[in-house]
Protein backbone atom coordinates (compact mmCIF):
# COMPACT_ATOMS: atom_id res chain seq x y z
CA UNK A 1 0.00 0.00 0.00
CA UNK A 2 1.01 3.62 -0.08
CA UNK A 3 3.60 3.96 2.64
CA UNK A 4 4.74 7.48 1.92
CA UNK A 5 5.22 8.97 5.34
CA UNK A 6 4.35 12.57 5.75
CA UNK A 7 7.06 14.82 4.39
CA UNK A 8 5.14 17.69 5.98
CA UNK A 9 4.44 18.94 2.49
CA UNK A 10 6.12 22.20 3.35
CA UNK A 11 7.76 22.55 -0.03
CA UNK A 12 4.48 23.82 -1.39
CA UNK A 13 3.58 27.48 -1.32
CA UNK A 14 0.41 26.82 0.60
CA UNK A 15 1.60 23.61 2.11
CA UNK A 16 -0.23 21.79 4.82
CA UNK A 17 1.52 21.02 8.06
CA UNK A 18 0.61 17.51 9.01
CA UNK A 19 1.40 15.72 12.23
CA UNK A 20 4.42 13.57 11.33
CA UNK A 21 4.14 9.84 10.84
CA UNK A 22 0.64 9.73 9.40
CA UNK A 23 0.67 7.57 6.28
CA UNK A 24 -0.43 9.53 3.24
CA UNK A 25 -2.48 7.99 0.50
CA UNK A 26 -1.99 10.92 -1.82
CA UNK A 27 0.43 13.77 -1.40
CA UNK A 28 -0.09 16.79 -3.62
CA UNK A 29 2.54 19.52 -3.63
CA UNK A 30 2.58 22.91 -5.35
CA UNK A 31 -0.19 21.98 -7.73
CA UNK A 32 -1.17 24.77 -10.08
CA UNK A 33 -3.80 24.55 -12.79
CA UNK A 34 -4.30 27.11 -15.52
CA UNK A 35 -6.66 27.34 -18.46
CA UNK A 36 -6.12 29.20 -21.69
CA UNK A 37 -8.36 32.19 -21.68
CA UNK A 38 -8.78 34.74 -24.44
CA UNK A 39 -5.87 34.82 -26.85
CA UNK A 40 -2.80 33.13 -25.48
CA UNK A 41 -3.26 34.25 -21.88
CA UNK A 42 -3.55 31.60 -19.22
CA UNK A 43 -5.68 32.17 -16.18
CA UNK A 44 -4.69 30.35 -13.02
CA UNK A 45 -7.59 28.70 -11.22
CA UNK A 46 -5.57 26.66 -8.76
CA UNK A 47 -2.50 28.40 -7.42
CA UNK A 48 0.28 26.30 -5.93
CA UNK A 49 -1.81 24.20 -3.57
CA UNK A 50 -0.47 21.39 -1.44
CA UNK A 51 -2.54 18.84 0.42
CA UNK A 52 -1.85 15.44 1.90
CA UNK A 53 -4.66 12.90 2.14
CA UNK A 54 -4.32 10.54 5.07
CA UNK A 55 -5.23 6.88 5.13
CA UNK A 56 -8.86 6.17 6.08
CA UNK A 57 -9.48 9.82 6.92
CA UNK A 58 -11.87 12.26 5.35
CA UNK A 59 -10.51 15.48 3.91
CA UNK A 60 -13.18 18.00 2.98
CA UNK A 61 -12.57 20.63 0.33
CA UNK A 62 -14.99 23.39 1.28
CA UNK A 63 -15.53 26.33 -1.03
CA UNK A 64 -17.99 28.38 -3.01
CA UNK A 65 -18.45 28.08 -6.74
CA UNK A 66 -15.36 29.15 -8.64
CA UNK A 67 -13.00 28.52 -5.73
CA UNK A 68 -11.20 25.81 -7.71
CA UNK A 69 -12.13 22.89 -5.47
CA UNK A 70 -13.33 20.55 -8.23
CA UNK A 71 -10.51 21.43 -10.62
CA UNK A 72 -7.96 20.83 -7.85
CA UNK A 73 -9.46 17.49 -6.83
CA UNK A 74 -9.68 16.30 -10.43
CA UNK A 75 -6.17 17.46 -11.27
CA UNK A 76 -4.45 15.69 -8.37
CA UNK A 77 -6.13 12.42 -9.29
CA UNK A 78 -5.03 12.68 -12.90
CA UNK A 79 -8.46 13.71 -14.16
CA UNK A 80 -7.67 17.30 -15.08
CA UNK A 81 -10.23 18.78 -17.47
CA UNK A 82 -9.25 18.97 -21.12
CA UNK A 83 -7.11 21.98 -21.90
CA UNK A 84 -5.84 22.42 -18.36
CA UNK A 85 -2.15 23.17 -17.83
CA UNK A 86 -1.18 21.36 -14.65
CA UNK A 87 2.10 21.68 -12.76
CA UNK A 88 3.35 20.34 -9.45
CA UNK A 89 3.19 16.76 -8.28
CA UNK A 90 0.67 14.36 -6.80
CA UNK A 91 2.32 11.28 -5.34
CA UNK A 92 0.19 8.19 -4.97
CA UNK A 93 2.09 5.14 -3.70
CA UNK A 94 5.33 6.36 -5.24
CA UNK A 95 3.71 7.27 -8.56
CA UNK A 96 3.41 10.88 -9.67
CA UNK A 97 -0.11 10.91 -11.08
CA UNK A 98 0.60 14.15 -12.91
CA UNK A 99 3.43 12.52 -14.88
CA UNK A 100 1.70 9.26 -15.87
CA UNK A 101 0.38 8.59 -19.36
CA UNK A 102 -3.20 7.57 -20.03
CA UNK A 103 -2.56 3.84 -19.94
CA UNK A 104 -0.71 3.95 -16.64
CA UNK A 105 -3.35 6.24 -15.18
CA UNK A 106 -6.14 3.83 -16.02
CA UNK A 107 -4.50 1.22 -13.80
CA UNK A 108 -4.98 3.61 -10.89
CA UNK A 109 -8.24 5.38 -11.72
CA UNK A 110 -11.38 3.44 -10.96
CA UNK A 111 -9.18 0.73 -9.50
CA UNK A 112 -7.25 2.29 -6.66
CA UNK A 113 -9.00 5.66 -6.79
CA UNK A 114 -12.80 5.58 -6.91
CA UNK A 115 -14.87 8.50 -8.09
CA UNK A 116 -18.36 9.42 -6.88
CA UNK A 117 -19.79 12.06 -9.20
CA UNK A 118 -22.22 14.84 -8.33
CA UNK A 119 -24.80 13.69 -10.82
CA UNK A 120 -25.19 9.91 -11.06
CA UNK A 121 -27.32 10.41 -14.17
CA UNK A 122 -24.23 11.55 -15.98
CA UNK A 123 -21.99 8.70 -14.86
CA UNK A 124 -24.31 5.71 -15.29
CA UNK A 125 -25.00 4.46 -18.79
CA UNK A 126 -28.73 5.01 -19.36
CA UNK A 127 -28.90 2.20 -21.92
CA UNK A 128 -27.58 -0.57 -19.70
CA UNK A 129 -28.84 -2.36 -16.65
CA UNK A 130 -27.35 -1.42 -13.30
CA UNK A 131 -25.92 -4.86 -12.53
CA UNK A 132 -24.17 -5.11 -15.88
CA UNK A 133 -22.43 -1.81 -15.34
CA UNK A 134 -20.97 -2.93 -12.03
CA UNK A 135 -19.92 -6.30 -13.51
CA UNK A 136 -18.21 -4.51 -16.39
CA UNK A 137 -16.14 -2.41 -13.98
CA UNK A 138 -15.15 -5.52 -12.01
CA UNK A 139 -14.10 -7.42 -15.14
CA UNK A 140 -12.33 -4.41 -16.62
CA UNK A 141 -10.08 -4.12 -13.58
CA UNK A 142 -9.58 -7.87 -13.27
CA UNK A 143 -11.35 -8.09 -9.94
CA UNK A 144 -13.33 -11.21 -10.73
CA UNK A 145 -12.16 -14.54 -12.10
CA UNK A 146 -15.39 -15.30 -13.92
CA UNK A 147 -18.66 -13.71 -14.90
CA UNK A 148 -20.38 -15.69 -12.15
CA UNK A 149 -17.93 -14.49 -9.52
CA UNK A 150 -18.41 -10.92 -10.75
CA UNK A 151 -22.17 -11.28 -10.44
CA UNK A 152 -21.89 -12.54 -6.90
CA UNK A 153 -19.58 -9.67 -5.99
CA UNK A 154 -21.97 -7.20 -7.67
CA UNK A 155 -24.87 -8.34 -5.48
CA UNK A 156 -22.62 -8.12 -2.44
CA UNK A 157 -21.70 -4.54 -3.36
CA UNK A 158 -25.33 -3.51 -3.80
CA UNK A 159 -26.09 -4.90 -0.35
CA UNK A 160 -23.10 -3.02 1.04
CA UNK A 161 -24.53 0.30 -0.18
CA UNK A 162 -27.84 -0.53 1.55
CA UNK A 163 -29.90 -1.55 -1.46
CA UNK A 164 -32.50 -3.90 -0.08
CA UNK A 165 -33.44 -5.94 -3.12
CA UNK A 166 -30.12 -6.26 -4.96
CA UNK A 167 -31.41 -8.95 -7.34
CA UNK A 168 -34.29 -6.78 -8.53
CA UNK A 169 -32.31 -3.51 -8.68
CA UNK A 170 -29.49 -5.17 -10.66
CA UNK A 171 -31.98 -5.80 -13.46
CA UNK A 172 -33.21 -2.20 -13.52
CA UNK A 173 -32.10 0.53 -15.88
CA UNK A 174 -30.81 3.69 -14.15
CA UNK A 175 -34.00 5.63 -14.94
CA UNK A 176 -36.08 3.01 -13.15
CA UNK A 177 -34.58 3.73 -9.74
CA UNK A 178 -34.69 6.86 -7.57
CA UNK A 179 -31.98 9.52 -7.46
CA UNK A 180 -30.76 8.42 -4.06
CA UNK A 181 -30.53 4.82 -5.25
CA UNK A 182 -28.66 5.90 -8.40
CA UNK A 183 -26.13 7.66 -6.19
CA UNK A 184 -25.76 4.49 -4.09
CA UNK A 185 -25.12 2.52 -7.28
CA UNK A 186 -22.49 5.08 -8.31
CA UNK A 187 -20.90 4.57 -4.90
CA UNK A 188 -20.99 0.79 -5.37
CA UNK A 189 -19.06 1.25 -8.63
CA UNK A 190 -16.60 3.59 -6.92
CA UNK A 191 -15.80 1.07 -4.19
CA UNK A 192 -15.97 -2.12 -6.26
CA UNK A 193 -12.19 -2.43 -6.61
CA UNK A 194 -11.45 -1.69 -2.94
CA UNK A 195 -9.87 1.70 -3.66
CA UNK A 196 -7.44 3.35 -1.28
CA UNK A 197 -9.02 6.71 -2.05
CA UNK A 198 -12.52 7.85 -2.95
CA UNK A 199 -13.05 11.26 -4.49
CA UNK A 200 -16.63 12.41 -3.90
CA UNK A 201 -17.56 15.61 -5.69
CA UNK A 202 -20.71 17.10 -4.11
CA UNK A 203 -22.31 13.64 -3.97
CA UNK A 204 -25.33 14.93 -2.07
CA UNK A 205 -25.96 18.28 -3.76
CA UNK A 206 -28.22 16.95 -6.50
CA UNK A 207 -30.29 14.96 -4.01
CA UNK A 208 -33.05 15.88 -1.59
CA UNK A 209 -31.71 17.01 1.75
CA UNK A 210 -32.76 13.90 3.67
CA UNK A 211 -31.63 11.53 0.91
CA UNK A 212 -28.33 13.42 0.70
CA UNK A 213 -27.78 13.00 4.41
CA UNK A 214 -28.23 9.24 4.07
CA UNK A 215 -25.75 9.09 1.18
CA UNK A 216 -23.19 11.01 3.24
CA UNK A 217 -23.75 8.70 6.20
CA UNK A 218 -23.23 5.72 3.89
CA UNK A 219 -19.85 7.08 2.73
CA UNK A 220 -18.88 7.74 6.34
CA UNK A 221 -19.77 4.16 7.24
CA UNK A 222 -17.92 2.69 4.21
CA UNK A 223 -14.60 4.40 4.86
CA UNK A 224 -14.49 2.79 8.27
CA UNK A 225 -15.35 -0.64 6.95
CA UNK A 226 -13.10 -0.46 3.90
CA UNK A 227 -10.32 1.64 5.42
CA UNK A 228 -10.51 4.12 2.55
CA UNK A 229 -9.47 7.75 2.48
CA UNK A 230 -12.10 10.17 1.18
CA UNK A 231 -11.59 13.48 -0.55
CA UNK A 232 -14.98 15.11 -0.17
CA UNK A 233 -15.89 18.25 -2.09
CA UNK A 234 -18.77 20.40 -0.89
CA UNK A 235 -20.01 23.96 -0.55
CA UNK A 236 -22.29 23.05 2.34
CA UNK A 237 -20.93 23.59 5.84
CA UNK A 238 -23.53 21.30 7.42
CA UNK A 239 -22.62 18.45 5.06
CA UNK A 240 -18.90 19.08 5.68
CA UNK A 241 -19.44 18.71 9.42
CA UNK A 242 -21.52 15.59 8.86
CA UNK A 243 -18.88 13.70 6.85
CA UNK A 244 -15.85 14.98 8.79
CA UNK A 245 -17.16 13.38 11.94
CA UNK A 246 -14.06 11.62 13.24
CA UNK A 247 -11.40 13.40 15.33
CA UNK A 248 -8.70 13.21 12.65
CA UNK A 249 -10.84 14.32 9.72
CA UNK A 250 -9.77 17.58 8.19
CA UNK A 251 -11.33 20.50 6.37
CA UNK A 252 -9.56 22.65 3.78
CA UNK A 253 -11.27 25.90 2.90
CA UNK A 254 -10.64 27.02 -0.68
CA UNK A 255 -10.92 30.56 -1.95
CA UNK A 256 -9.76 31.93 -5.29
CA UNK A 257 -7.73 28.83 -6.15
CA UNK A 258 -5.91 28.60 -2.83
CA UNK A 259 -6.38 26.84 0.46
CA UNK A 260 -6.82 29.63 3.00
CA UNK A 261 -7.48 27.51 6.05
CA UNK A 262 -6.69 23.90 6.84
CA UNK A 263 -7.15 21.96 10.03
CA UNK A 264 -9.14 19.35 11.85
CA UNK A 265 -12.86 19.74 11.33
CA UNK A 266 -13.54 20.93 14.86
CA UNK A 267 -10.80 23.54 14.55
CA UNK A 268 -11.90 24.96 11.22
CA UNK A 269 -15.66 24.73 11.69
CA UNK A 270 -15.91 25.48 15.39
CA UNK A 271 -13.02 27.87 15.84
CA UNK A 272 -12.19 29.37 12.43
CA UNK A 273 -9.25 31.75 12.24
CA UNK A 274 -9.32 33.00 8.67
CA UNK A 275 -11.56 36.02 8.03
CA UNK A 276 -13.18 34.30 5.03
CA UNK A 277 -14.01 31.11 6.95
CA UNK A 278 -15.35 33.18 9.81
CA UNK A 279 -17.52 35.25 7.51
CA UNK A 280 -18.76 32.14 5.69
CA UNK A 281 -19.79 30.50 8.96
CA UNK A 282 -21.38 33.70 10.22
CA UNK A 283 -23.39 33.97 6.99
CA UNK A 284 -25.11 30.65 7.74
CA UNK A 285 -28.77 31.40 8.29
CA UNK A 286 -30.25 30.27 11.58
CA UNK A 287 -33.04 31.10 13.96
CA UNK A 288 -30.56 32.66 16.39
CA UNK A 289 -29.74 35.50 14.00
CA UNK A 290 -32.33 38.28 13.78
CA UNK A 291 -33.93 38.55 10.37
CA UNK A 292 -32.18 41.04 8.15
CA UNK A 293 -28.93 40.94 10.12
CA UNK A 294 -27.16 37.92 8.68
CA UNK A 295 -23.45 38.54 8.47
CA UNK A 296 -22.29 39.20 4.93
CA UNK A 297 -18.94 38.05 3.55
CA UNK A 298 -17.15 41.30 2.68
CA UNK A 299 -16.30 41.48 -1.00
CA UNK A 300 -12.69 42.38 -0.27
CA UNK A 301 -12.30 39.12 1.67
CA UNK A 302 -13.93 37.10 -1.09
CA UNK A 303 -12.04 38.55 -3.99
CA UNK A 304 -8.70 39.10 -2.27
CA UNK A 305 -6.20 37.00 -4.20
CA UNK A 306 -3.13 37.87 -2.20
CA UNK A 307 -3.51 35.30 0.53
CA UNK A 308 -0.07 33.95 1.26
CA UNK A 309 1.17 30.54 2.36
CA UNK A 310 -0.46 28.70 5.22
CA UNK A 311 1.04 29.28 8.63
CA UNK A 312 0.41 27.05 11.57
CA UNK A 313 -1.54 28.70 14.38
CA UNK A 314 -1.95 25.62 16.55
CA UNK A 315 -1.00 21.96 16.04
CA UNK A 316 -2.69 20.77 12.86
CA UNK A 317 -4.38 24.09 12.13
CA UNK A 318 -2.94 26.40 9.48
CA UNK A 319 -4.22 29.69 8.14
CA UNK A 320 -3.19 31.90 5.23
CA UNK A 321 -2.31 35.46 6.03
CA UNK A 322 -2.29 38.44 3.71
CA UNK A 323 0.92 38.93 1.80
CA UNK A 324 2.80 42.06 2.84
CA UNK A 325 3.16 43.18 -0.74
CA UNK A 326 -0.59 43.66 -0.84
CA UNK A 327 -1.70 47.27 -0.88
CA UNK A 328 -4.12 47.01 1.99
CA UNK A 329 -3.26 45.37 5.26
CA UNK A 330 -6.72 44.89 6.62
CA UNK A 331 -8.36 41.54 7.00
CA UNK A 332 -5.28 39.63 8.06
CA UNK A 333 -5.14 37.23 10.91
CA UNK A 334 -7.51 38.28 13.62
CA UNK B 1 -53.95 39.88 12.13
CA UNK B 2 -55.57 39.69 8.77
CA UNK B 3 -54.97 36.77 6.47
CA UNK B 4 -53.64 37.70 3.01
CA UNK B 5 -53.41 34.24 1.51
CA UNK B 6 -55.02 31.01 2.58
CA UNK B 7 -55.91 27.59 1.25
CA UNK B 8 -58.58 25.16 2.32
CA UNK B 9 -58.25 21.45 1.59
CA UNK B 10 -56.48 21.85 -1.73
CA UNK B 11 -56.45 18.63 -3.74
CA UNK B 12 -54.46 18.34 -6.97
CA UNK B 13 -54.25 15.28 -9.19
CA UNK B 14 -52.01 14.63 -12.17
CA UNK B 15 -53.85 11.83 -13.92
CA UNK B 16 -54.10 9.02 -11.39
CA UNK B 17 -51.38 10.52 -9.17
CA UNK B 18 -52.53 12.74 -6.33
CA UNK B 19 -49.95 15.47 -5.76
CA UNK B 20 -51.79 17.26 -2.94
CA UNK B 21 -54.12 15.50 -0.52
CA UNK B 22 -56.15 18.35 0.95
CA UNK B 23 -53.62 20.91 2.13
CA UNK B 24 -54.67 23.96 4.14
CA UNK B 25 -52.71 26.94 5.45
CA UNK B 26 -53.13 30.60 6.31
CA UNK B 27 -50.56 33.32 5.71
CA UNK B 28 -50.92 36.51 7.72
CA UNK B 29 -50.16 40.01 6.50
CA UNK B 30 -46.43 40.77 6.54
CA UNK B 31 -45.49 37.32 7.81
CA UNK B 32 -43.50 34.49 6.27
CA UNK B 33 -44.71 30.93 5.84
CA UNK B 34 -41.87 28.51 5.13
CA UNK B 35 -42.90 25.53 3.01
CA UNK B 36 -40.55 22.58 3.38
CA UNK B 37 -40.54 19.20 1.69
CA UNK B 38 -38.61 16.78 -0.50
CA UNK B 39 -38.89 16.96 -4.25
CA UNK B 40 -42.18 15.40 -5.21
CA UNK B 41 -43.79 16.48 -1.95
CA UNK B 42 -45.98 18.98 -3.78
CA UNK B 43 -44.52 22.24 -2.54
CA UNK B 44 -44.00 23.79 -5.96
CA UNK B 45 -47.42 22.54 -7.09
CA UNK B 46 -48.93 24.32 -4.09
CA UNK B 47 -46.94 27.44 -4.98
CA UNK B 48 -48.36 27.43 -8.51
CA UNK B 49 -51.89 26.81 -7.32
CA UNK B 50 -51.88 29.75 -4.90
CA UNK B 51 -51.01 31.97 -7.87
CA UNK B 52 -53.61 30.23 -10.03
CA UNK B 53 -50.94 29.31 -12.53
CA UNK B 54 -52.50 25.85 -12.39
CA UNK B 55 -55.97 24.52 -11.72
CA UNK B 56 -56.96 22.53 -8.66
CA UNK B 57 -59.29 19.57 -8.30
CA UNK B 58 -60.83 20.41 -4.96
CA UNK B 59 -60.59 23.07 -2.30
CA UNK B 60 -60.30 26.81 -2.28
CA UNK B 61 -57.62 29.49 -2.32
CA UNK B 62 -58.28 32.97 -0.95
CA UNK B 63 -56.18 35.98 -1.84
CA UNK B 64 -57.40 38.39 0.81
CA UNK B 65 -61.16 38.03 0.56
CA UNK B 66 -61.17 36.96 -3.08
CA UNK B 67 -61.86 33.34 -3.91
CA UNK B 68 -59.04 33.06 -6.44
CA UNK B 69 -60.58 30.31 -8.55
CA UNK B 70 -63.97 32.06 -8.73
CA UNK B 71 -62.55 35.20 -10.35
CA UNK B 72 -63.22 36.00 -13.99
CA UNK B 73 -60.25 36.43 -16.31
CA UNK B 74 -60.25 40.20 -16.05
CA UNK B 75 -60.69 40.14 -12.29
CA UNK B 76 -57.85 37.62 -12.06
CA UNK B 77 -55.54 39.89 -14.05
CA UNK B 78 -56.05 42.64 -11.49
CA UNK B 79 -55.86 40.29 -8.50
CA UNK B 80 -52.57 38.82 -9.72
CA UNK B 81 -50.90 42.19 -9.24
CA UNK B 82 -51.14 41.50 -5.54
CA UNK B 83 -49.21 38.22 -5.68
CA UNK B 84 -45.83 37.89 -7.35
CA UNK B 85 -43.34 35.12 -7.99
CA UNK B 86 -39.61 35.05 -7.25
CA UNK B 87 -38.30 31.99 -9.11
CA UNK B 88 -35.36 29.74 -8.34
CA UNK B 89 -33.27 30.58 -11.35
CA UNK B 90 -33.54 34.26 -12.25
CA UNK B 91 -31.46 33.80 -15.39
CA UNK B 92 -34.30 31.76 -16.83
CA UNK B 93 -36.99 34.08 -15.54
CA UNK B 94 -35.55 37.35 -16.86
CA UNK B 95 -35.84 37.97 -20.57
CA UNK B 96 -32.28 37.45 -21.86
CA UNK B 97 -32.81 39.75 -24.86
CA UNK B 98 -33.83 42.71 -22.70
CA UNK B 99 -31.73 44.91 -20.46
CA UNK B 100 -32.52 45.05 -16.76
CA UNK B 101 -34.34 48.31 -17.44
CA UNK B 102 -36.55 46.78 -20.12
CA UNK B 103 -37.24 43.76 -17.95
CA UNK B 104 -38.45 46.12 -15.24
CA UNK B 105 -40.40 48.30 -17.73
CA UNK B 106 -42.17 45.21 -19.02
CA UNK B 107 -43.41 44.51 -15.53
CA UNK B 108 -44.34 48.15 -14.87
CA UNK B 109 -46.49 48.13 -17.99
CA UNK B 110 -48.15 44.87 -16.97
CA UNK B 111 -48.86 46.37 -13.58
CA UNK B 112 -50.61 49.34 -15.19
CA UNK B 113 -48.22 51.95 -13.82
CA UNK B 114 -48.11 55.34 -15.58
CA UNK B 115 -45.36 55.45 -18.20
CA UNK B 116 -44.03 58.83 -17.06
CA UNK B 117 -42.89 57.36 -13.77
CA UNK B 118 -41.13 54.29 -15.20
CA UNK B 119 -37.59 55.72 -15.26
CA UNK B 120 -37.69 56.94 -11.69
CA UNK B 121 -39.49 53.81 -10.56
CA UNK B 122 -36.93 51.46 -12.11
CA UNK B 123 -34.10 53.25 -10.32
CA UNK B 124 -36.00 53.22 -7.07
CA UNK B 125 -36.65 49.48 -7.37
CA UNK B 126 -32.97 48.70 -7.91
CA UNK B 127 -32.19 50.84 -4.87
CA UNK B 128 -34.63 48.80 -2.81
CA UNK B 129 -32.72 45.62 -3.63
CA UNK B 130 -29.33 47.31 -3.07
CA UNK B 131 -28.20 47.45 -6.69
CA UNK B 132 -26.67 50.62 -8.17
CA UNK B 133 -28.58 52.28 -11.02
CA UNK B 134 -25.70 51.45 -13.44
CA UNK B 135 -27.13 47.95 -13.69
CA UNK B 136 -30.18 49.23 -15.57
CA UNK B 137 -28.27 48.91 -18.81
CA UNK B 138 -26.86 45.44 -18.15
CA UNK B 139 -28.24 42.28 -19.73
CA UNK B 140 -29.15 39.34 -17.46
CA UNK B 141 -26.16 37.27 -18.61
CA UNK B 142 -23.81 40.03 -17.47
CA UNK B 143 -25.05 39.72 -13.90
CA UNK B 144 -23.89 37.31 -11.22
CA UNK B 145 -26.44 34.89 -9.79
CA UNK B 146 -27.03 37.07 -6.75
CA UNK B 147 -27.44 40.24 -8.81
CA UNK B 148 -29.86 38.55 -11.20
CA UNK B 149 -31.90 37.31 -8.26
CA UNK B 150 -32.06 40.90 -6.95
CA UNK B 151 -33.40 42.07 -10.30
CA UNK B 152 -36.03 39.34 -10.18
CA UNK B 153 -36.99 40.53 -6.70
CA UNK B 154 -37.09 44.15 -7.85
CA UNK B 155 -39.44 43.11 -10.63
CA UNK B 156 -41.64 41.20 -8.23
CA UNK B 157 -42.05 44.14 -5.83
CA UNK B 158 -42.69 46.71 -8.58
CA UNK B 159 -46.28 47.32 -7.56
CA UNK B 160 -46.02 46.65 -3.82
CA UNK B 161 -47.63 43.20 -3.83
CA UNK B 162 -49.23 41.75 -0.73
CA UNK B 163 -47.64 38.34 -1.20
CA UNK B 164 -44.37 37.11 -2.67
CA UNK B 165 -44.23 33.44 -3.65
CA UNK B 166 -40.54 32.52 -3.42
CA UNK B 167 -39.87 29.12 -4.99
CA UNK B 168 -36.39 28.04 -3.83
CA UNK B 169 -35.40 31.67 -4.34
CA UNK B 170 -32.03 31.42 -2.59
CA UNK B 171 -31.22 27.76 -3.20
CA UNK B 172 -29.04 28.25 -6.26
CA UNK B 173 -26.90 30.94 -4.64
CA UNK B 174 -23.55 30.60 -2.90
CA UNK B 175 -23.76 30.81 0.88
CA UNK B 176 -22.21 34.26 1.12
CA UNK B 177 -24.54 35.63 -1.56
CA UNK B 178 -27.50 33.84 -0.04
CA UNK B 179 -27.02 35.79 3.19
CA UNK B 180 -27.19 39.08 1.30
CA UNK B 181 -30.36 38.11 -0.55
CA UNK B 182 -32.00 36.88 2.67
CA UNK B 183 -31.19 40.24 4.27
CA UNK B 184 -32.79 41.97 1.29
CA UNK B 185 -35.96 39.90 1.74
CA UNK B 186 -36.10 40.85 5.41
CA UNK B 187 -35.63 44.57 4.66
CA UNK B 188 -38.36 44.50 2.02
CA UNK B 189 -40.68 42.73 4.37
CA UNK B 190 -40.33 45.40 7.02
CA UNK B 191 -40.48 48.33 4.58
CA UNK B 192 -43.32 47.04 2.36
CA UNK B 193 -45.16 44.78 4.80
CA UNK B 194 -45.22 42.05 2.16
CA UNK B 195 -46.05 38.49 3.20
CA UNK B 196 -43.94 35.63 1.87
CA UNK B 197 -44.87 32.10 0.84
CA UNK B 198 -41.33 30.80 1.05
CA UNK B 199 -40.71 27.39 -0.54
CA UNK B 200 -37.37 25.79 0.31
CA UNK B 201 -35.78 22.44 1.02
CA UNK B 202 -33.18 24.16 3.21
CA UNK B 203 -34.30 24.08 6.83
CA UNK B 204 -31.62 26.52 7.95
CA UNK B 205 -33.00 29.14 5.58
CA UNK B 206 -36.59 28.44 6.58
CA UNK B 207 -35.72 28.49 10.25
CA UNK B 208 -34.13 31.89 9.78
CA UNK B 209 -36.76 33.61 7.70
CA UNK B 210 -40.12 32.04 8.60
CA UNK B 211 -42.65 32.83 11.28
CA UNK B 212 -44.62 29.70 10.52
CA UNK B 213 -43.68 26.53 8.77
CA UNK B 214 -45.57 23.93 6.75
CA UNK B 215 -43.86 20.56 6.21
CA UNK B 216 -45.14 18.63 3.19
CA UNK B 217 -44.53 14.95 2.64
CA UNK B 218 -46.01 13.25 -0.43
CA UNK B 219 -48.70 15.84 -0.80
CA UNK B 220 -49.80 15.84 2.83
CA UNK B 221 -49.09 18.53 5.39
CA UNK B 222 -47.39 16.42 8.05
CA UNK B 223 -46.54 19.32 10.35
CA UNK B 224 -47.38 22.98 10.63
CA UNK B 225 -47.19 25.71 13.23
CA UNK B 226 -44.79 28.29 14.62
CA UNK B 227 -41.33 27.66 13.17
CA UNK B 228 -39.70 27.51 16.58
CA UNK B 229 -42.18 24.93 17.90
CA UNK B 230 -42.06 22.69 14.85
CA UNK B 231 -38.29 22.66 14.48
CA UNK B 232 -37.44 22.38 18.16
CA UNK B 233 -39.77 19.42 18.60
CA UNK B 234 -40.29 17.76 15.22
CA UNK B 235 -42.91 15.00 15.23
CA UNK B 236 -42.45 13.81 11.69
CA UNK B 237 -39.50 11.49 10.88
CA UNK B 238 -38.81 13.42 7.68
CA UNK B 239 -38.47 16.70 9.57
CA UNK B 240 -36.12 15.00 12.00
CA UNK B 241 -33.94 13.72 9.16
CA UNK B 242 -33.68 17.19 7.68
CA UNK B 243 -32.57 18.50 11.04
CA UNK B 244 -29.72 15.95 11.20
CA UNK B 245 -27.63 17.88 8.67
CA UNK B 246 -28.64 21.15 10.26
CA UNK B 247 -27.05 20.53 13.65
CA UNK B 248 -23.94 18.67 12.55
CA UNK B 249 -21.57 21.61 13.11
CA UNK B 250 -22.50 22.01 16.75
CA UNK B 251 -22.05 18.25 17.21
CA UNK B 252 -18.36 18.39 16.28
Amino acid sequence: MSATTSPLSTSSASGAQLPPGVPLVLDATTVSVAFRGKGSKFSTVVDSVGLGLEQSQVTVLLGESGSGKTVFARSITGMAPRGARVSGSATFDGLDLLALNGRELRKVQGNRIGMVPQDPNASLDPMRRVGGQIIETLMQHGKAASKAAAKERMLELLTLVHIHEPERVAKCYPHEVSGGMRQRIAIAIAICCDPELIVADEPSSALDASVGVRVVQLLDDLRERLNTAILFITHDIGIAALIASKPNDRVAVMLGGRIVELGFAHQVLRNPKHPYTRALLAAEPSAEVARGSLAVVPDEVRTERNWGPLQEVEPGHAVASLLDSSTDQKGGLA
Amino acid sequence: MSTVLSAENVVKRYGSFTALHGVSFALEKGKTLGVVGESGSGKSTLGRIVMRLMTLDKGKVFLGDDDLFALSRSELRVARRRIQLVPQDPRHALNPAMTVKDNLFFQLRAQGIARTTWNAKAEELLGQVSLPADYLHAYPHELSGGQAQRVAIARAIANKPEVLVCDEAVSALDKSVQAQVLNTFAELQSSLGVAMFFISHDLAVVEHISDDVLVLNRGTAVESGRTRDVLSNPQDPYTRELLAARHSVSAL
